[in-house]
């Protein structure tokens, strides 16, 4: 039972990949959720590309369902054109109508066949390694693996080839139309590789993950980076150890393996959201405590210089004295004194505090400024 | 005859014939006719909604217009737009884009690589010359987020230089900068005038138009005037332009 869990983490991985590619420029374009509209859309262009031809094994479908996934984007934009609707609620409104219609005609016209309504939101990874590719008489690996192996090799050489071109339209898609860099094209160029990656992904992990490995691994690596080629990168790694550490889960606890892998990229982008070094919430919370503590220590050395030498010293210049005469918790002022001592700016004998030398100058300078 | 040979001074840097742009119906420029010859120094301005940066977009192509056309150097901008310079405004890009200010600067130089090629070591230099000349090249390493709205509109212009075009389109770049950009920015409009550009600028503060600029358009709208800064900076014009008590104010 090796091999087919390989090839499920290794298909899982290629999507994974194949994803994050286009997903990086969709999330900092600021339009992620044009991924969950394709993703949907499909459908309908697979179910009517199969009327067509009659078969699910024809190229004729993905080229269908990508069509589907770019007139969507089309559509949602001669809403948004119209200035009558809002954004997010045109990008709201296409798509619905054609995944319903979709989810329709396959009820009516082709339940007797492999399309099963069920599977396309979290897809058949499980069986996946059954549907064989075979080539002059030789089975030369899952159905799926082959077919995201070209698209996601397909991205690789589109984004080397137009990484300059993606850049600077998403960044100033006004300097690059006044450079002559279509970025009308450059849109529909990554709309289209998105459905297309879509289309590819749908059959093996369903829309659900198409859209977690298109948005959160890029949104992850945001968090993380600020350069441009580590957030790919880094949106690669997230994307290759959900699907990997995804699979785990799904194994040891018998749950959906593409609901496991999307439940990871949730996980790492929680994990990210709260100890990013530069913005997690928990690292930016503790550096305003330690700020905090810092400057109440220092506060604390100006108020022992007012009284230094004074006749209340003795009374003025204790812990308890800075919990009733600062307002401070009893528990803070402990803190706030123990970090003055280790920052060398007052001694303690007992109950006084008196300050260093090194804290009196400190005071001093704060004091005057 | 090509404008590269005899007779090129003579061709307006930028030629606007009966523009008219229409945002759903309503007119925001109506009937521009605008002849800017090469080597001024020109602000724009008028107020608000007066179509100022419309008028921008509409000579880079940016926006469709209902009619007319726009001419840069006697050619059509769209065969020509190696000879353009543009400085949009700071707020029109997300800043939060992971990069940092080199990298901004080197998109200037995209133009020149056309599609498929990657900027190379010259471009790197280039790039690097031009922070410096705008003070920034200690910045260069800078994320963008990082820097102060002042710096990341130096970084704009170094951009614009890199691109080493004739002319120069800047939307608002003294919009919130510190005294210190604006100095430096000026300086620098001074120098490309110098080397003998054309620059085009829109700009809003009345009181530094003199000292700034040698030739103005008024503009809202329509056209209200257009010529060496003292001609058109009028009492008359202003009243025109921006209805009578704000005019007088501002003078």
């Amino acid at each position: 039972m090796i091999m087919p869990q390989l090839e499920i983490m290794l298909i899982g991985s290629v999507v994974a990949v194949a994803c994050v590619l286009p997903g990086v420029f969709l999330v900092l374009r600021g339009v992620a959720l044009m991924s969950d509209a394709i993703s949907h859309s499909i459908l309908l262009g697979i179910i009517l590309s199969f009327l067509v031809v009659r078969t699910l094994d024809s190229p004729l479908l993905i080229i269908g369902a990508s069509l589907a996934g770019v007139l969507t984007v089309s559509l949602t934009e001669m809403l948004i054109r119209t200035k009558r609707i809002k954004k997010d609620a045109a990008i709201g409104l296409v798509f619905p109508v054609f995944f319903s219609i979709g989810v329709i005609l396959i009820c009516l016209k082709a339940s007797n066949v492999h399309i099963d309504t069920d599977a396309v939101l979290l897809g058949e990874l499980a069986f996946a390694p059954f549907h064989r590719m075979i080539m002059f008489g030789i089975d030369v690996g899952p159905h799926a693996l082959w077919v995201m192996g070209v698209i996601l090799v397909l991205n690789v050489a589109l984004l080397i080839g137009f990484y300059k071109e993606l850049k600077l339209s998403t960044f100033d898609s006004g300097l690059a139309a006044s450079l002559g860099f279509s970025p009308v094209l450059v849109h529909y160029g990554l709309m289209t590789v998105t459905s297309v990656t879509a289309v590819g992904a749908f059959d093996a992990v369903g829309s659900i993950l198409v859209v977690a490995l298109m948005i959160t691994p890029p949104a992850t690596a945001f968090l993380l980076t600020e350069r441009l080629p580590r957030m790919i990168g880094l949106s690669v790694l997230f994307g290759v150890l959900s699907a990997v550490a995804g699979y785990g889960f799904a194994h040891a606890l018998d749950a959906s393996i593409a609901g496991s892998m999307a439940t990871m990229t949730g996980l790492f982008f929680t994990l990210a959201l709260l100890f990013s070094p530069s913005q997690g919430l928990v690292t930016k919370f503790l550096t305003w405590k330690e700020q905090q503590v810092q400057f109440s220590a220092q506060m604390l050395a100006v108020q022992l210089l007012s009284h230094e030498g004074t006749d209340i010293e003795s009374s003025e210049n204790t812990i308890d004295n800075m919990v009733d005469h600062m307002g401070w918790r009893e528990r803070d002022a402990r803190r706030i004194t123990r970090y003055a001592v280790q920052q060398g700016y007052i001694q303690r004998e007992e109950k006084l505090l008196s300050l260093t030398p090194f804290g009196r100058e400190l005071a001093r300078k704060i004091s005057i400024s | 005859m090509s404008a590269s040979s005899s007779g090129k001074g003579n061709i307006p840097a930028i030629e606007v014939r009966d523009l008219t742009v229409a945002y759903r119906e309503k007119p925001v420029l109506w009937d521009i006719d605008v002849s800017i010859p090469q080597g001024v120094l020109l602000a724009v301005v008028g107020p608000n909604g007066a179509g100022k940066t419309t008028l921008i977009k509409a000579i880079l192509g940016l926006i469709k217009p209902a009619a007319g056309q726009v001419r840069v150097l006697g050619k059509p901008y769209s065969r020509h737009n190696r000879m353009v310079g543009y400085v949009p405004q700071r707020g029109s890009v997300d800043w939060d884009f992971p990069t940092n200010a080199l990298d901004v600067v080197l998109m200037g130089r995209y133009g020149h690589l056309g599609w498929f090629r990657r900027p190379g070591s010259r471009d790197v230099e280039l790039a690097m010359a031009a922070l410096e000349q705008v003070g920034m090249a200690e910045f260069a390493q800078r994320q963008i987020n990082q820097l102060s709205g002042g710096q990341q509109q130096r970084v704009f212009l170094a951009r614009a230089l890199v691109q080493d075009a004739p002319i120069y389109l800047m939307d608002e770049p003294f919009v919130g900068v510190d005294a210190k950009t604006e100095t430096a920015i000026v300086d620098l409009l001074k120098a490309l005038r110098e080397q003998g550009k054309t620059v085009v600028v829109v700009h809003h503060d009345l009181q530094t138009l003199t000292e700034y600029y040698d030739w103005a358009l008024l503009l809202n709208v329509r056209k209200i005037a257009l010529g060496p800064v003292s001609e058109v900076i009028t009492e008359d014009n202003l009243k025109v332009a921006y209805g009578g008590r704000t005019a007088i104010g501002v003078l």
